[in-house]
């Protein structure tokens, strides 16, 4: 079995399916009483001081909080410091963050089993991990006071990094107990705070720690790391998904000062350079013919006509793909009576388009390996390194890095552009440090996209409007693809928002089914997954249904809410409704548009403010509203609120690629349109007061955006919108 | 042949052939990793750099025109800069990957026009992408940099 590991399935409690992965990682081995965490670990360094693997406290008392988590905008490192600050009440002001090792069983995410970041829960499924590790921290100092001082403990207070006994008027910082508080044993379930007596969460206080390193140029990605005696490669990459290499002349590639060797890799063939401009004009210089045979040649309009007529019951569908329900309930087979809502909805392929394009540091010499990049799951990452050097995935060494966004692109099962990078250390080898640039171009046409999705929907509607029966048919690749492990039931990832969807609950007999055709062209996730279709159709849907039943929408809406006891999506709609001043005018010259989705755990409700200028949407303001549970940094909450409507209305309004004759036709930002700064609207964000555990951030605030802006042009000129992106051609 | 730059007010011999991008000699040869690679051809601003006050797009110009011409990286900025003071303060960055070709473009923009209308900051910052989606916190920031009212924060 050589697939790599889907972390998705490594939950606990699959006990068995773990030892079968982990015996296959260990060279066949039964190693019987380890969890998969500890297995993926032999051979990692573990060197971790008194307060455990998540703090580090210095001599002068410097606290350092160790994020499990990469950090590539979504501002979690400054939340999971935050958590351990508040519990450990450090001084705030002189906390730091450093990211934390590859060791699956220290750093797992306590939500996918291994560790890795994404499904915006880096807060979510730290909260108690880092509330425990700081409260821990907290009382051995407290310990180590009461009996340096011979006080009881209940007496002492701690505050900004300053443990004090006020009858006896002593006081200590952590550094001056340092070594005291170090001999004691933590405890493992130390008293957790009140949430009502946080004096750090929830303020304006809790901002970046990145911003002033991100503004003088000195944060460190992975275009920037320089190494001694390091090499830049570049590869030559098929036109086409599928294509292999035929065979390839490098005498001319060779001939560019500064190249160093041409190699040949599973995906193509690479030029190994002294410096980047080097490794790009040799590649430049480089002949290859392309064996196109097993190539996927089908253009996205075949695509789209194919995907239409399977949801529409005609044509024949591909072999062993098959229907499968998501979400039926009711009698499906009797004829609703009502009035009839039929529509379809297209979306395109989407490049996620990070900044900073793919790329990877590796050293690879014999017994050693050593991944310096924005390793979004370092644990798969080390599994498919392992595969390839011949060595336990835990020895496999990652430093990670800023990565200059991901978006879904870096949390791959196939370590796409890694496994690439280490291909070619491992060629180099000696341990001499390789550096892999993918230009924006290799970037675009590498693929993992968000999937080309067709939806239809025929929804019967009561005698008040409301929707008595809902077909829904989706036609969507699977993420899944690669995982080793087959998916018992459907993935879930493609379909999530439509199914749970608030509506269908509200509605008596629905009948969801999911189509998931295997195409050549790999898909990934791209910020808010499923819900990136799911909540345009869902949204736009309702929208529509409740102008055909003269309802205002927000009104329809909320009455649907309960009947699904959708309480959460009532509490948001009800507070954007009311900041956006729903039920006055628009402001002169605009139209509004609401929407709300839940995704990640989170709810979120906008209205824009939309015009049409030159036949094109330009969208003014957007209000939003979250639950987010307890925001741990309201200013972070805003931030991503306001980044996650810029991403979504990128898309909505310009985001497309598509392949002719199977090779992609948008290579570069030319020809891949994304939202500039002049586009962009201004974001206000207000945040529902909430004691819940905290839930995602980093993805809510993408989905809804593009109904919003489409329901905000159906109030304006009645006209639906059946496919993005909204800005054609 | 050699070609020697002033970069950052220090002159500085280079060995890369004349044609080369300036990004390329900034980042690989005189160590200057502020300025960044991300499109490659003039359309993202993430390699901006000054020449002589004015910006360009580093990835797409060649150091054989730039002989006794001033080139500043992000790296001049110091980081006290009016600038980089009000993007800490607005938090700005998210990921960070674009924001020194963002302050670059927002520091020439304040040379010329030290009270700049939204119009101003559109035509100057529309050459920058920003994948994260900071452009209100930009704006808000250059304005706050020049002494004008910013965005009101919520």
């Amino acid at each position: 079995m050589n697939a790599p590991l889907n972390p998705i399935d490594l939950k606990s409690g699959a006990t068995r399916r773990e030892l079968v992965v982990g015996a296959t990682l260990v060279g066949g081995a039964l190693l019987v009483g380890c969890g998969p965490g500890d297995i993926l670990s032999i051979g990692a360094k573990k060197d971790f001081g008194a307060f455990g693997p998540f703090i580090k406290i210095a001599a002068d008392g410097a606290v350092t909080v160790v994020s499990k988590h990469i950090e590539f905008g979504q501002g979690n490192h400054a939340g999971l410091a935050a958590i351990v600050a508040e519990e450990l009440d450090a001084d705030w002001s002189k906390v730091k963050v450093e990211q934390a090792a590859a060791i699956a069983n220290v750093y797992a995410n306590t939500v996918m089993g291994v560790q890795g970041t994404g499904g915006s829960s880096a807060i979510h499924n730290s909260w108690t991990q880092l509330r425990t590790a700081g409260a821990s921290a907290r009382a051995m100092f407290v310990d180590a006071a009461a009996a340096k001082w011979s006080v009881p403990a209940a007496e002492i207070t701690v505050k900004d990094s300053v443990v004090s006994h006020t009858k006896s008027g002593k006081s200590a910082g952590f550094g001056d107990l340092l070594a005291d508080a170090a001999k004691i044993t933590p405890a493992k379930t130390p008293a957790l705070k009140d949430p009502k007596t946080f004096t750090l969460i929830g303020t304006d206080r809790v901002r970046r720690k990145d911003s002033q390193a991100k503004s003088d140029g000195s944060a460190r990605f992975t275009q920037d790391v320089q190494l001694p005696n390091m090499l830049v490669a570049m590869v030559a990459h098929a036109p086409r998904f599928g294509a292999k290499v035929a065979s390839f002349d490098a005498t001319e590639a060779k001939k560019v000062a500064g190249v160093v060797e041409v190699y040949q890799i599973p995906t193509g063939v690479a030029v190994v350079a002294d410096n980047t401009y080097a490794a790009k004009q040799g590649r430049e210089a480089l002949k290859v013919v392309w064996d196109e045979t097993k190539a996927e040649t089908r253009g996205t309009d075949k695509l789209l006509a194919d995907y239409t007529d399977w949801a529409n019951g005609k044509g024949t569908l591909p072999e062993k793909i098959k229907w499968q329900s998501f979400e039926t309930k009711g009698d499906t087979t009797k004829p609703t009576e009502g009035q009839v809502f039929e529509a379809t909805y297209d979306f395109p392929f989407l490049a996620h388009a990070t900044m900073e394009p793919m790329n990877c540091v590796a050293e690879i010499s014999g017994g050693k390996a050593k991944l310096t990049f924005g390793s979004q799951i370092p644990t798969v990452d080390q599994l498919n390194t392992a595969k390839i050097v011949g060595m336990l995935p835990g020895a496999v060494e990652i430093e990670t890095l800023f990565a200059g966004g991901s978006f879904g692109r870096r949390a791959n099962f196939q370590s796409d552009y890694v496994t690439e990078c280490v291909h070619i250390a491992k060629k180099v080898g000696k341990g001499r440090p390789v550096k892999l640039v993918w230009t924006r171009e290799d970037d675009m046409k590498a693929g993992y996209f968000r999937p080309l999705t067709h939806h239809r929907v025929k929804i019967v509607t009561d005698q008040e409007g409301f929707p008595a029966s809902w077909s829904h048919k989706v036609v969507t690749q699977s993420l899944m693809k690669g995982s080793p492990i087959p998916s018992k039931g459907i993935d879930a990832s493609t379909v999530e928002g439509a199914m749970g969807s608030p509506y269908l609950k509200a509605t008596p007999v629905v009948d969801g089914q999911v189509l998931m055709p295997d195409l050549g062209v790999p898909v990934l996730w791209w910020r808010s997954v499923g819900a990136t279709h799911t909540a345009f159709v869902m949204e736009h849907t309702i929208d529509q249904l409740a102008r055909k039943a003269g309802k205002d929408p927000v009104a329809y809406r909320l009455a649907l809410y309960e009947k699904a006891g959708a309480t959460r999506h009532a509490a948001v709609l009800k507070l954007v409704a009311e900041k956006a001043g729903w039920a006055s005018p628009a402001p002169a010259g605009w139209t509004r548009g609401v929407a709300v989705h839940e995704s990640f755990g989170s709810v979120v409700a906008q209205v824009a403010e939309v015009k049409l200028v030159d036949g094109a949407p330009k969208v003014g303001k957007v209000y939003t509203a979250v639950d987010c549970g307890i925001a741990i940094s309201p200013d972070q909450v805003a931030a991503q609120m306001e980044g996650g409507v810029c991403y979504g209305l990128s898309a909505a309004l310009f985001g497309k690629v598509t392949l002719k004759d199977g090779a992609v036709e948008q290579t570069n930002f030319d020809g891949y349109r994304v939202l500039r700064n002049s586009e962009a609207p201004t974001v206000e964000t207000y945040i529902l007061p909430s004691g819940g555990a905290p839930t995602g951030v980093g993805e809510p605030g993408t989905p809804p955006i593009a109904p919003a802006v489409a329901n905000a042009i159906l109030a304006m000129n009645g006209q639906a919108t059946s496919s993005l992106p909204f800005v054609q051609g | 042949m050699a070609t020697t730059l002033e970069v950052n007010g220090k002159s500085v011999a280079i060995k890369a052939d004349p044609d080369t991008p300036l990004l390329w000699v900034l980042r690989d040869e005189v160590g200057l990793t502020g300025p960044k690679f991300s499109c490659g051809i003039g359309q993202c601003g993430a390699c901006t750099v000054l020449v002589d006050g004015s910006p360009i797009r580093s990835c797409s110009m060649p150091i054989s025109g730039l002989a006794g011409m001033k080139i500043s990286t992000i790296e001049s900025l110091g980081g006290n800069h009016p600038l980089q003071l009000a993007w800490v303060k607005n938090d700005v960055p998210q990921c960070g990957y674009c924001q020194s070709g963002q302050l670059m473009s927002a520091a020439a923009l304040l040379a010329t026009k030290p009270k700049p209308t939204d119009a101003d900051i559109d035509a100057a910052m529309d050459g920058n992408i920003c994948r994260c989606g900071t452009y209100q916190r930009i704006r808000a920031a250059i304005k706050e940099a020049a002494g004008m009212s910013t965005v009101a924060k919520v």
